[in-house]
């Protein structure tokens, strides 16, 4: 016999608890630490504060404890708690041509100055499973050249000295800050950047990898990749000149796209950009696609109707947070809704029917 | 139903003041521009967008410490996602909170607009999913404020038509179409139709979109007419039965499944409106069992 639901709150509260036993797992098995985390799941980290759009790798490896791992999940604690940071100001822009390249590759010069760089890369492993590491592993060391501390410039200032590239517009005006400011089509393309380097990496991905397939083609190459440490420099109105507050780890894509070129403009190769906290190549470089592809307006080109063109399309969607709990919400309680549509279908069953009758009368 | 006191480690409501502020500041447009949609920077909540961001922002921007806040989903008070989303204001607020519509200063609702008549000094804050009513026939944004702006609403008549033409009546159940004050057609959020009669109110009705960042409101006793043809008025429907708890025929009712041989069950999906029945002795056709 149907009896009216009172335990909401107490099913609630059990089903806590059992999360909290599941998360911790077989207490048998020691606990991870925060430190473990990020030393040894350091790009699960840099995904979180990516798209936390929160650098903090100490509280991304929090989240991902809480969220059993769940990277979504983790994202989300991280955007939750940034709401309830104060803003104390903004810095000045990073300057990533002053950065401390890990890693730097170029896919369109053998060699330039400041070298090609490889750094901690899967790119050139073959990927069979280490067994040796299921076993207590070891702490490997490295082998250490010397630091090259020469200055590394930017690959596409070459091509840019040439006119060869298309030049960016300079500004100084401060940028609209898209967490502070409700989101309007259309959007400027600094907006954009903001959307995309915390915009869901897989749907970047999938974005980028659509205009490689023809949709919305623009031909890239990676101009250049580079993964390093910048400082982060913030202007203290007391002291009236700007300070290092700290540095964060970045990695920058600029791509050389097609190059266009009319009756009365030369050919000019174009660019598109990707910035993203952390070493997180993919998503840089897929942001760096995704960017090109929306700038088709400004650079003069078709709109082929291309997903990846459109966007409000691409901005709308790349939210991981705003998608997934909108997904998720289709689990909430909609009888309301439900038995307004049962009867709805109900009534039109029974006038359909009713005049069935009658026409076989 | 005491005031508690909130937790020190977030600040009253959990918004920071400036936060509330701009909040408080798109309320006001809203209700200046009874159905317009105006755009808010919507903050990262600790709950998932489109479990009720939107309407918890809102909350949280009115919200006094001497209100009394009461929290439904599906016309119920002890829905999961209602207990959450009251818990997480006794928490962050200390305000008191009950399960009496005529008790509640402010209250937040999903998908329902309670049976008792609300009135001045209430406000009825609506968690919306999809606040434009005219998505499902434009996806873009930028189209459908133009429409707005040049109260184009022919499209949203000719997919009304269609349905009458298709099925021979207007195929919307819920987050049925109004027309607020002759201007802005408005989307009710996901109500019944049932309830889109109780939208002329003498209380404030705000609706908070989380996700998509809207706010918009209904002052009271502005005038709220469902969309219809003269040849096919509006009509809302509940199912054709009375509580079986409370016997009121005049409610909305939740169809509950009550065994597997295709028994069924009535009962009021506002669960304060059927108990207070219930408490002044009405009877329904399976009270006195083991129902209450």
């Amino acid at each position: 016999m149907y009896v009216a639901v009172k335990g909401g709150e107490r099913a609630i509260d059990a089903a806590h608890e059992w999360l909290a036993e599941e998360r911790r797992g077989d207490p048998q098995v020691p606990e991870l630490s925060l430190a473990q985390i990020r030393e040894q799941m350091s790009l699960a980290v840099n995904r979180v504060m990516a798209e936390g759009s929160l650098y903090d790798p100490e509280l991304a490896a929090l989240a991902i404890k809480q969220a059993r791992g769940d990277l979504i999940e983790a994202i989300f604690l991280i955007r939750a708690y940034r709401t309830t940071l104060p803003r104390i100001g903004h810095s000045r822009p990073v300057e990533t041509s002053a950065m401390r390249c890990d890693r730097r590759v170029s896919a369109t010069f053998k060699d330039a100055p400041g070298g090609q760089v490889l750094g901690p890369t899967f790119d050139y492993t073959h990927r069979l499973l280490d067994f040796k590491l299921a076993a207590e592993g070891e702490a490997p060391v490295a082998r250490q050249a010397e630091p090259t501390l020469a200055p590394t410039p930017r690959i596409t200032e070459f091509l840019n000295r040439d006119g060869l590239i298309q030049d960016e517009a300079h500004s100084d005006e401060t940028p609209p800050d898209m967490t502070r400011q409700p989101m309007e089509y259309p959007a400027d393309r600094s907006t954009r950047l903001q959307a995309l380097t915390r915009g869901d990496e897989g749907f970047v991905l999938g974005m980028a990898y659509s205009t490689q397939r023809g949709y919305g083609r623009n031909h890239p190459f990676v101009g250049e990749l580079r993964i390093g440490a910048v400082e982060v420099e913030m202007e203290i109105p007391e002291l009236g000149f700007d300070i290092c507050i700290g540095e964060v780890t970045l990695t920058e894509c600029e791509t050389v796209n097609q190059f266009m070129g009319s009756k009365t403009e030369p050919a000019q190769f174009t660019r598109g950009y990707g910035l993203v906290f952390g070493q997180t190549e993919r998503k840089a470089i897929s942001m760096a696609l995704v960017d090109r592809a929306l700038r088709w307006e400004e650079l003069g080109e078709e709109n082929v109707g291309a997903p990846a063109q459109d966007e409000e399309f691409v901005l709308a969607h790349s939210d991981n947070i705003q998608a997934t709990g909108f997904l998720e919400h289709i689990k909430l309680p909609h009888y309301v809704d439900f038995q307004s549509e049962l009867e709805l279908v109900r009534k039109m069953r029974r006038e359909v029917e009713g005049s069935m009758k009658e026409a076989a009368e | 139903m005491t005031a508690m006191q909130h937790d020190p480690a977030y600040n009253f409501a959990y918004l920071d003041e400036q936060t509330k502020r701009m909040i408080r500041r798109a309320l006001l447009k809203a209700l200046a521009i009874p159905g317009y949609q105006v755009p808010f920077a919507s903050r990262e909540m600790p709950m998932p967008y489109g479990w009720g961001t939107g309407g918890v922002q809102v909350t949280a921007a009115c919200l006094t410490p001497e209100d009394r806040l009461k929290v439904i989903d599906q016309g119920a008070d002890d829905t999961t996602n209602a207990v959450s989303i009251r818990k997480f204001f006794e928490r962050t607020a200390g305000v008191a909170t009950t399960e009496h519509t005529n008790e509640a200063s402010v209250i937040q609702t999903r998908h329902r607009i309670p049976e008792a008549p609300l009135g001045a000094g209430q406000i009825l804050v609506y968690q919306v999913p999809i606040p434009e009513p005219l998505r499902f026939l434009e996806p873009r944004e930028t189209e459908t404020r133009k429409m707005h702006a040049l109260e184009e609403y022919g499209l949203m008549y000719v997919k009304l038509y269609e349905d009458i033409a298709h099925n021979g009546a207007i195929s919307t159940a819920y987050a049925y179409p109004v027309k607020v004050e002759g201007r802005y057609v408005m989307d009710p959020s996901p109500i019944p139709k049932f309830d889109n009669p109780k939208l002329e109110s003498g209380a404030i009705q705000l609706f908070g979109a989380g996700r998509e960042q809207r706010i918009y409101a209904i002052p009271p006793y502005t005038q709220v007419v469902s969309l219809d043809f003269e040849d096919h008025p509006f009509e809302p429907s509940k199912a054709d039965h009375d509580c079986d708890l409370c016997g009121c025929g005049t409610s909305y009712l939740d169809e509950v499944i009550t065994d597997d041989a295709g028994g069924r069950m009535f009962v009021c999906s506002d669960t304060d409106f059927c108990a207070a029945r219930q408490a002044e002795g009405h009877r329904g056709r399976l009270s006195g069992e083991d129902a209450a």
